[in-house]
């Protein structure tokens, strides 16, 4: 048996012949990943397809109208305007949440009773889903039954009304989402300062290195990788923020809190305006793409950085 | 950099050409004539268990009347032998689910909850089967049925030719209707005596001043007039429509055949500040995230002292152990502006069939039952099916006998009859155009200067409704 195959491999290296199943062994491997590949890519064919044409939900069929949709896209005020709250609202987000998540990240870095505790109840508002915490968020801040409005009532200040007014609705979810997402920061930010090693540390602490000092030429550096996948995500998420909003003012009050996902919701499934809405959605995700390959570059360059490359 | 650049446009090439390997774009999505008959296949009489173990999907919105047919359904089940599926659903959501199932176009739901206004959207979407066929048709109707003894102007609220800007009540019929709703004025008989009136307010200035005197008068978070407020279509066809048509102001005209808006006429703006000022005076300091369950329930726990919106609020709350503030609540005409006869805008909650139904002569045994006279009875004297949309239901002894204890209603519904109907202009982009009308009016309420905010409205529905096809 052993012989024969021999023999036909030395017949075919003669020949200078590749057999078909050796030749074909890089395609069968890949194969698995390129029918991945094309399964991930299909719907966004579909969305720009669709972004192409008048379909509707309105009606029983449907033209090609090439650029139309974008172009009345950029040329709409609506559109600048989603684009405006859409980068507020991410921005204000990802910053608050970071500078919170790094706060109470450095104050949970201890070995303590309190600090164990706290760990755990860090925890609570990240396995709620953010449109439950958002309906709870609304009991509390309703003018009428919300502990928070009597909170307020009791302070004096009985006309703060919180999503229903366009000056205190932007402030309104991003409390929410700094609520619901500010752990996940937190979390990724103490996993960080647990791997630390200790040395630089302590002789920082032995050449009377001030807190501030050690921080910002010690801890930060080191852990900027943590960090950056930290702000990656949540400015991702935050990008396309929908359902904190939706829930407490679907977009409003007036156009407020129009987001580029909340006017292409609204345009695809209230006015039931398909190839309308798409451009919106593709446009955030060009950007989002864009941002997140900077981001990923800059990741590696302080992972680099941090392990002395 | 230029790589991440040429590989981006590659992988969008890559992805258009596929993209582009769909089929053609003029291809149907399905038949768009909207004025199809279906083929039926012949029956032989009439038969309430013909199909017997069948089973049906229904989709219902959140609501009384959706309550009583839930309440029946083992009854109808009982009868027919169908197996029946539902679903319930809050408004805010209903019908953005609903247009999502109906656009799949697999036969899911079978039955559907619908107002009158979204046959202007669906029948146009060919997403409705059209009933008059069934309906004439004795071996499918049962000879107890009576189609006649439906309002004629309610039943016609679900028959459209599908010609934007032709009224309803010509064309094919879509819809059946389970209940209508007025948008009128109630009031909480203990609230104007907290201020000492003796009769409702019947002007909107009344209306402001006493709203406004009367901001905690039944303690903490209580206020004057409770209107809904969503950044929805849904806040602007109850109280505001009613105002607005009242006041004479009209939302669109036909001119050559296309539809031009009026949303910012002298009229159309003067209604929208003085609403704002209802609002604003006497509303709720959080109005924009009131919707229908909102404003109804503050006026069944006598946090609003009026409420402007649906009619059958004060047949709801009125019944005895159902609501705190039962007994205490009144209905009179909508807030005047102008002299002249009032009418309101009127809601019809229907069902309809699905035109992709695979079992249409189960779903509409399913309508037929929930229309039929047994039921309507039941409805609106055991239940909350009110106001009924049956002549006969509505006469009778027992529903006179239960509208007779409130305060108000049969004068005022005589009074409103001759001038209440569907005030909205019929076309595809009824929701579109309303929900941007709502976020204006949000604006307004806010501070906006109305006429400013008006005119880019009208400007921007101009656009919309430039985009509906005649087919």
């Amino acid at each position: 048996m052993a012989t024969e195959v021999y023999e036909k491999l030395e017949e075919e290296q003669l020949t200078n012949k590749v057999p078909l199943k050796i030749k074909m062994r890089p395609f069968i491997i890949l194969g698995p990943a390129f029918l991945l590949t094309i399964g991930i890519l299909i719907p966004f064919g579909m969305a720009i397809y669709f972004s192409l044409t008048n379909y509707s939900f309105k009606y029983a069929d449907y033209v090609f109208v090439g650029l139309e949709n974008w172009l009345s896209m950029f040329t709409s005020a609506n559109f600048w305007h989603s684009v405006g709250v859409t980068l507020t609202y991410a921005g204000l987000a990802t910053l608050i949440e970071t500078l919170l998540g790094i706060g109470i990240a450095l104050l949970l870095n201890r070995e303590n009773f309190i600090s164990r505790s706290l760990r755990i109840v860090l925890i609570f508002p990240l396995v709620i889903a953010p449109v439950i915490a958002t309906i709870i968020w609304q009991l509390m801040t309703n003018n009428s039954v919300g502990i928070y409005s009597d909170w307020l009532r009791q302070l004096g200040i009985s006309n703060f009304n919180w999503g229903a007014d366009p000056s205190t609705a932007l402030f309104t979810v991003l409390l929410i989402d700094a609520w619901v997402f500010t752990p996940f920061v937190t979390i990724l930010v103490l996993a960080g300062l647990r791997s630390l090693p200790k040395a630089p540390f302590e002789s920082a602490m032995i050449d009377g290195g001030s807190a501030w000092f050690t921080f910002k030429n010690l801890t930060l550096p080191m852990i900027m990788p943590m960090l950056i996948i930290a702000v990656l995500f949540r400015l991702m998420l935050s990008l396309q923020m929908f359902d904190i909003i939706f829930a407490l003012t679907r977009g409003g009050p007036g156009d407020t809190l129009m987001t580029l996902p909340l006017t292409a919701y609204t345009e695809a499934f209230t006015y039931k305006e398909l190839g309308v809405s798409l451009p919106f959605m593709l446009i955030l995700w060009v950007f989002v793409y864009f941002l997140s390959h900077y981001i990923v570059k800059y990741w590696t360059y302080t992972q680099n950085k941090a392990s002395g490359k | 950099m230029k790589r991440i650049i040429f590989g981006f446009i590659s992988v969008l090439a890559f992805m258009f050409t596929i993209a582009c390997s769909n089929e053609s774009a003029t291809e149907n999505k399905g038949d768009s004539s909207s004025t199809d008959t279906v083929d039926l296949e012949e029956l032989d009489g009439f038969d309430w268990k013909r199909f017997d173990g069948e089973e049906i999907e229904v989709m219902l919105n959140q609501h009384p009347y959706a309550e009583a047919i839930v309440e029946r359904i083992p009854e109808f089940e009982e009868k027919t032998g169908i197996t029946v599926n539902h679903s319930l659903t809050p408004e805010e959501n209903y019908f953005d689910k609903l247009t999502t199932s109906l656009n799949a176009q697999n036969g899911n739901p079978d039955v559907f909850m619908t107002g009158a206004y979204q046959v202007w959207e669906y029948a146009t979407a060919d997403y409705m089967q059209e009933l008059d066929t069934f309906i004439e048709d004795e071996t499918r109707t049962s000879p107890d049925y009576d189609v006649d003894d439906f309002y004629e102007g309610i039943l016609g609220a679900g028959r459209w030719d599908g010609v934007p800007g032709h009224a309803v009540g010509e064309g094919n019929l879509y819809t059946v209707p389970l209940a209508y709703e007025f948008n009128l004025l109630h009031y909480n008989k203990r609230a104007l005596e907290s201020i000492g009136l003796e009769e409702p307010p019947e002007t909107m200035e009344e209306l402001i001043e006493a709203g406004a005197q009367l901001d905690g008068w039944n303690g903490e978070g209580s206020y004057g007039v409770g209107t809904r407020g969503t950044r929805s279509w849904a806040t602007i066809h109850p109280g505001y429509m009613t105002s607005f048509d009242n006041h004479g102001a009209v939302d669109f005209t036909v001119e050559d055949g296309s539809l031009v808006s009026h949303l910012n006429s002298a009229e159309a703006i003067e209604i929208t500040e003085k609403f704002a000022e209802l609002v604003n005076e006497a509303g709720p300091s959080d109005w924009s995230s009131y919707t229908w369950y909102q404003v109804s329930n503050d006026l069944a726990q006598g946090k609003a002292a009026f409420a402007y919106d649906a009619s059958n609020w004060a047949i709801f709350h009125n019944v005895p152990g159902e609501a705190p503030e039962a007994g205490n609540i009144g209905v009179t005409t909508p807030p005047s502006t102008k002299d002249g006869d009032l009418g309101t805008n009127m809601w019809v909650w229907s069902i309809a069939m699905n035109k992709s139904s695979e079992k249409k002569d189960a779903a509409w045994l399913f309508m037929q039952y929930f229309t039929g006279k047994e039921h309507m009875q039941w409805g609106a004297i055991e239940a909350n099916v009110v106001d009924p949309v049956r002549e006969s239901v509505f006469e009778s002894d027992e529903y006179q006998e239960r509208i007779g204890d409130i305060e108000g209603y049969v004068e005022t519904f005589n009074e409103l009859i001759d001038g209440s109907t569907i005030k909205f202009t019929p076309q595809p982009e009824f929701f579109n155009t309303t929900t941007e009308w709502a976020a204006a009016l949000q604006d307004i309420v806010n501070g906006a200067d109305a006429e400013e905010t008006m005119n880019q409205l009208n400007e921007d529905i101009q656009e919309r409704v430039s985009r509906v096809r005649a087919e």
